[in-house]
């Protein structure tokens, strides 16, 4: 079942889906609702109704949604959801950057990350595996920067449908709006049962946190793309320096890792492509040995820093040793964020690096004077 | 015409609700149970039936039940609805269950939605005139004059006349009701059942606590605004418009008693001045030539 509202870039997502299901292609119910608001309502009916459900937005629309958010989650509904992500308004803006997902971080949502077309249908795939493990049902959102990805053509490979069939078993929880056994959900619960619904939310997601590289190396095993499960690592093993990003910045920064190594630098990229699960453990092995990480951030928390460099400081603190850190906020509102760029932020952190201390921790990349 | 005899005599409103004594509602989810039968599912937004329904780890329903947020009843049942078509599950009725601040104010968007989608479920609007769970607020179906908690002195605008609204989205059913009228309701319900497509029911239902009156006075209340023509029972079969029988007489204004023998029994319309009172009469006036118009049409 899937149920949507249109929005830029999101529209090519649901104008696809459209002509699959009108062509036959797709064996769908396709609510064409009214609102972002209804179309979660919607995938929360289904879900519990027991179809498979799936939607897509990006920002307002993202935001429109956030109450049914919480629904979905707090309801354990294995959902999917394509956010094609966008710039938050005002002023209107319909380009790429991180500010609709990540003002999500809270709702319990698991998060995808991907860096290109390939990357998104795999993990929507592996998305449903995950969310309808008994262990986990909880819903997920697959992020991917909109434009840079939603506008652009590449070759993707599609497994036959026996294939994903095999890897993904039939929607069936145990917990549907059946008449024959009949239960409420989601009824009034009072204090002293409360915070017991919600450790079980947080037990899901560190399952969630186990089951990803696994469920990654299951996909990989049968269809032969494999992303590193939380964090696509890039020449990190010997690395002095790492790049941290998410999205198609991560992509860019492996070949600026191509070119510092080339002078000599020891640098590395780790392409975080789960944002919740947070991978923290991995994190802190991953810079273990590093001195310096370079943070970049399509994403702006006010009143702090970049959401990514919060989360990786947060993740290498507790060593004695920890790295030094310095976040860049780059490419708001589908600004480029180019391979210059990125070789001057990483230019910057070898400075750092080589003075033993970082004088500006917070770094606006290409502002206007 | 259904009889009191051939009322199912199951209960499906089990004991242990936790409604507030004379509440309308119950009985209206009592009857709508008995009418629906045991293969329906309840999509109930926030509203007085998600704390009536009791609490966690308890329930009074034996239908299965989704609470859903305040705004989203019609959107979520949309979604249930889809699912069972595509399972193939063809004898369940879905049931939206919503206040009437659900319906008539935040959740009007995702209703009128649903209703042009064409979505086959029925949608059932208990309207007790304020956001009673909430501590009796003024909503847009709390009628002229009334006193609410924000509305403290009476309420300055009349009610929204949804049931209209819905009609005008060329639905196949819409109807009003009242639970003072028990076997009405409960065919209005049957009827409803049989037909596909999206049916709107508006089902008044007197409220003890935000209406003031005395507990034992609910049915009688009920009858009250029926008869004094604050309240007329009619239904819309694909577009045809008819009074249903307790209401049919009363299209002569003659046969509606005075409006004070209804106000007088409610705390909530203790503030109302004379002048007021012939506002809220010009205004069932009005409304009733609306409707005669509708039936003289066909």
């Amino acid at each position: 079942m899937i149920a949507a509202y249109p929005i830029t870039p999101q529209t090519t997502v649901v104008e696809q889906i459209a002509d699959l299901v009108e062509g036959g292609q797709l064996d769908a119910k396709y609510i064409r609702v009214e609102s972002e608001h209804s179309a979660m309502a919607a995938c929360i009916g289904a879900a519990v109704g027991g179809a498979r459900s799936f939607t897509a937005t990006s920002a307002q629309g993202l935001a429109l949604m956030h109450e049914m958010l919480h629904w979905a989650s707090a309801a354990r509904l294995p959902i999917v959801m394509a956010v094609v992500n966008r710039a938050m308004g005002p002023p209107w803006n319909i380009w790429a950057d991180f500010s609709d997902s990540l003002s999500q971080r809270d709702t319990g949502w698991i998060q995808f990350y991907c860096a290109d077309n390939q990357e998104i249908f795999d993990t929507i795939i592996q998305a449903y595996k995950l969310c309808e493990d008994k262990r986990v049902f909880m819903p997920a959102m697959v992020c991917f920067e909109g434009f840079i990805l939603s506008h652009t053509s590449m070759p993707v490979k599609i497994p036959d449908q026996e294939e994903i069939d095999d890897f993904l078993p039939p929607y069936n929880p145990p917990w549907l709006l059946d008449v024959d056994n009949p239960v409420t959900h989601g009824s009034i619960v009072y204090p002293e049962w409360y915070m017991e619904f919600r450790y079980f939310m947080y037990e899901a997601l560190e399952n969630a946190r186990r089951l990803i590289p696994e469920i990654d190396k299951e996909y990989a095993r049968k269809f032969g793309t494999e992303y590193g499960g939380h964090i696509e690592k890039y020449m990190c093993e010997d690395a002095d320096l790492i790049i941290f990003s998410m999205g198609t910045i991560g992509s860019e920064a492996k070949l600026v890792v191509n070119k510092l190594r080339d002078h000599g630098h020891k640098v590395g990229a780790a392409r975080v492509r789960v944002f919740r699960p947070f991978p923290k453990d991995e994190i802190q092995k991953l810079a273990k040995n590093a001195q310096m990480l370079t943070v970049i951030d399509r994403q702006v928390s006010y009143g702090m820093e970049g959401p990514l460099h919060t989360e990786v400081k947060a993740s290498t603190c507790s060593g004695k040793d920890s790295p030094l850190t310095a976040g860049f906020i780059a490419g708001l509102g589908g600004r480029d964020v180019t391979v210059h760029d990125i070789e001057a932020m990483v230019n910057k952190s070898l400075q750092c690096m080589k003075a033993g201390k970082v004088e500006r921790e917070v770094n606006w990349v290409g502002l206007r004077e | 015409m259904t009889t009191l005899k051939e009322l199912p005599t199951e209960e499906y409103l089990l004991p242990g609700h936790a409604a507030c004594a004379g509440c309308g509602a119950t009985i209206a989810i009592r009857l709508a149970q008995k009418a629906l039968g045991p293969r329906t599912v309840f999509v109930v937004p926030a509203c007085c039936t998600s704390v009536l329904q009791s609490a966690f780890p308890f329930t009074a329903f034996s239908n299965p039940c989704l609470n859903i947020a305040f705004e989203a009843a019609a959107a979520a049942a949309s979604g249930v609805v889809a699912a069972y078509e595509a399972r193939g599950v063809k004898d369940v009725t879905v049931l939206a269950w919503a206040g009437d601040g659900g319906t008539v104010d935040i959740g009007l968007q995702a209703l009128s939605g649903a209703a042009e989608r064409k979505t086959n479920f029925i949608y059932v609007c208990y309207d007790n005139e304020a956001y009673g769970n909430t501590g009796f607020q003024r909503s847009g179906s709390s009628p002229f004059g009334s006193r609410t908690t924000t509305t403290p002195t009476g309420k300055r605008e009349h009610k929204k006349d949804v049931p209209m609204i819905m009609a005008a989205h060329g639905i196949p059913y819409v109807a009003t009701a009242c639970v003072s009228y028990p076997l009405d309701f409960v065919d209005k319900l049957k009827k409803a059942k049989a037909i596909m497509g999206t049916r709107y029911l508006q089902v008044l239902t007197p409220c003890p606590p935000g209406w003031r009156f005395s507990t034992e006075k609910t049915v009688e209340l009920g009858r009250l605004a029926v008869q004094t023509g604050i309240w007329s029972l009619f239904e819309i079969v694909n577009g045809k418009f008819e009074f249903s029988t307790p209401s049919v007489a009363l299209v002569d204004k003659t046969k509606r008693k005075p409006v004070e023998e209804y106000l007088k029994h409610q705390g909530r319309f203790d503030s109302m001045t004379p002048e007021d009172i012939e506002e809220l009469k010009r205004w069932i006036d009005a409304s009733w030539e609306k409707y005669k118009k509708l039936q003289q049409k066909l």
